[in-house]
């Protein structure tokens, strides 16, 4: 057994220490606010498989997978719902692209096909569907509700003796060739340090600033915030818009029904770089841009009550693909993850925890295309499917 | 006080569970807003979130001044979709 450190206390830090603690690990897990503070918090709630290259398609096959059991698995209710994913296309080229996506897809076992608007309208009745063309359709993808979600792996990892801290800001790593001895940390003001014999960065967004404390520099993986937004309307009857839709086309807009109150989370790829890494303000341009998109795909959104908008990251590498891998001898990174840390959460958490501990995993992740020295060499991958 | 007490009237949350969530260990304010849904209802937590910060403070022995507030969503109120991106019916 050895002393593994987690750096972030989002969901990847956190599903990481309850997968690192399955393998007999003890594990010390440190967030600097409140557990989900960063990124986590603030999602859409989205999953799914419908991504246009092989690496996300199967890592996505293999995290639905484990999604389907999370429930059973952590003994939590987490609202997860196979409720779907509909993209609509509104132009002949782009439903050439949807089969070719579809026909990846169906390759690797997911089972996405093209539908008809008529059938497009019997799953979301509230769809306009005058502007689209066709829809890729895969009732297999999903949403989970992030709260009791991260909550979940949180109660089961403390149960196997994980030492979760929070309020709890990492400040320094002591580095002797190319490992890390020991990890310092400050809470209530007290600086501290506790020996460990690894440690994972799973702090997303703030990642370069754990890489630079580890004596690399700053931007070896270059992560970028970029402020993302979502509007939330009062709850709707359940069923109006179930699945998340979304055109690309479309700035990337997107509406989804929270599964728990039925309110509709509304999205778009309206963005702006953060102007720093607590810049959660939100902003009317965004709320006037969402809206009008929304009420394209859904006219009757017109006479809802919006009753909130808020601001988070998307913590983006060049090519929108998360960093995975190992940095140093017994020094790991999970971040970046732009825009699909959540729903990746359960396949990558698993893999890391299997790489830390024993050295390869039964995950089917490519270590190659996630692989963090990879900006180094200007070696870029196919750019991931970005929406929620 | 007994378990049907409702904090908030919004989401519909009582005393019971606040508390029992406390016990577990989440002693958060930000973390119980989430996972019970306080605050998060149409009256932003105007009712409800007062009453969270007494029975924090109460169950964890600190003072109701040294618990951060959550932080509030913009609007206010709950504004018509149609109101801001007009329209022929405004
Ligand atoms: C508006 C929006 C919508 C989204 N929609 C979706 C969606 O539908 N589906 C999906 O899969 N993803 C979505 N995402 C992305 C998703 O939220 C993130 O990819 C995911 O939450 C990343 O999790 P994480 O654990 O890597 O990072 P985070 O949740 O950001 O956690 C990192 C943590 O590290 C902590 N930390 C930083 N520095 C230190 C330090 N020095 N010491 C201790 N702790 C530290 C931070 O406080 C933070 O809590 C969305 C994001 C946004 C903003
Ligand atoms: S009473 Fe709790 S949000 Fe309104």
């Amino acid at each position: 057994m050895s002393k593994v450190a987690v750096i972030g206390g989002g969901i990847i830090g956190v599903a990481t220490a309850y997968e690192l603690a399955k393998l007999g690990e003890e594990v010390i897990l440190f967030e600097k606010s409140y557990f989900g503070s960063g990124s986590t918090f603030r999602c859409a709630t989205g999953i799914r498989a419908q991504f246009t290259d092989e690496a996300n398609i199967r890592l996505m096959k293999h995290s639905v997978r484990r999604w389907e059991g999370l429930e059973e698995e952590l003994g939590f209710d987490i609202n997860f719902r196979q409720t779907g994913y509909l993209f609509l296309a509104t132009s002949e080229e782009e439903v050439k692209a949807f089969k070719n996506n579809i026909r990846l897809q169906n390759r690797f076992g997911v089972p996405t096909r093209l539908i008809g608007m008529e059938e497009a309208k019997e799953i979301v009745p509230i769809l306009n569907t005058e502007p689209f063309l066709a829809g890729a359709w895969n009732p297999k993808d999903g949403k989970a509700n992030p709260f009791k979600t991260l909550f979940a792996y949180l109660f089961r990892a403390r149960e196997m003796g994980v030492d979760a801290r929070e309020h709890t800001e990492v400040v320094a790593l002591e580095r002797e060739g190319d490992t890390i001895k020991a990890v310092k940390y400050r809470s209530n003001g007290r600086v501290e340090s506790v020996k460990v014999d690894a440690v994972l960065n799973a702090a997303n967004a703030w990642a370069p600033l754990i890489n630079e404390m580890a004596g690399l520099k700053r931007d070896l993986v270059p992560i970028k915030a970029y402020k993302h937004q979502l509007v939330k309307t009062e709850p709707l009857e359940p069923g109006q818009a179930e699945p998340l839709v979304c055109p690309p086309s479309w700035n990337d807009a997107y509406i989804i029904q929270d599964g728990e109150d039925g309110g509709i989370i509304c999205g778009a790829g309206i963005e702006h770089e953060a102007r720093g890494l607590n810049d959660y303000e939100p902003t009317y341009d965004f709320l006037r841009g969402v809206l009008r998109y929304a009420t394209m795909i859904a006219p009757p959104l017109k006479y809802a009550h919006i009753v909130r908008q808020w601001a988070g990251f998307y913590a983006k590498t060049p090519d929108k693909n998360p960093a995975i891998g190992r940095l140093l001898d017994n020094f790991y990174i999970a971040a970046g993850f732009s825009g699909h840390g959540f729903m990746m959460a359960p396949a990558v958490a698993q893999a890391v925890a299997e790489l830390m501990a024993n050295g390869r995993s039964r995950v089917p992740l490519d270590w190659e295309w996630y692989d963090p020295y990879r900006f180094e060499r200007g070696e870029l991958r196919s750019s991931a499917f970005q929406i929620g | 006080m007994s378990g049907k007490v409702i904090i908030c009237r919004c989401n519909d949350v009582t005393i019971d569970e606040i508390e029992a969530l406390i016990d577990e260990g989440v002693t958060d304010i930000e973390e119980i807003k989430r996972l019970l849904r306080i605050g998060m209802g149409p009256c932003q937590g105007r009712t409800c979130i007062p009453l969270v910060l007494s029975i924090l403070a109460k169950r964890t022995g600190k003072k109701p001044e040294e618990i951060p507030l959550p932080r509030a969503r913009v609007p206010i109120r709950p504004v018509r979709v149609g109101v801001i991106v007009g329209g022929d019916d405004e």
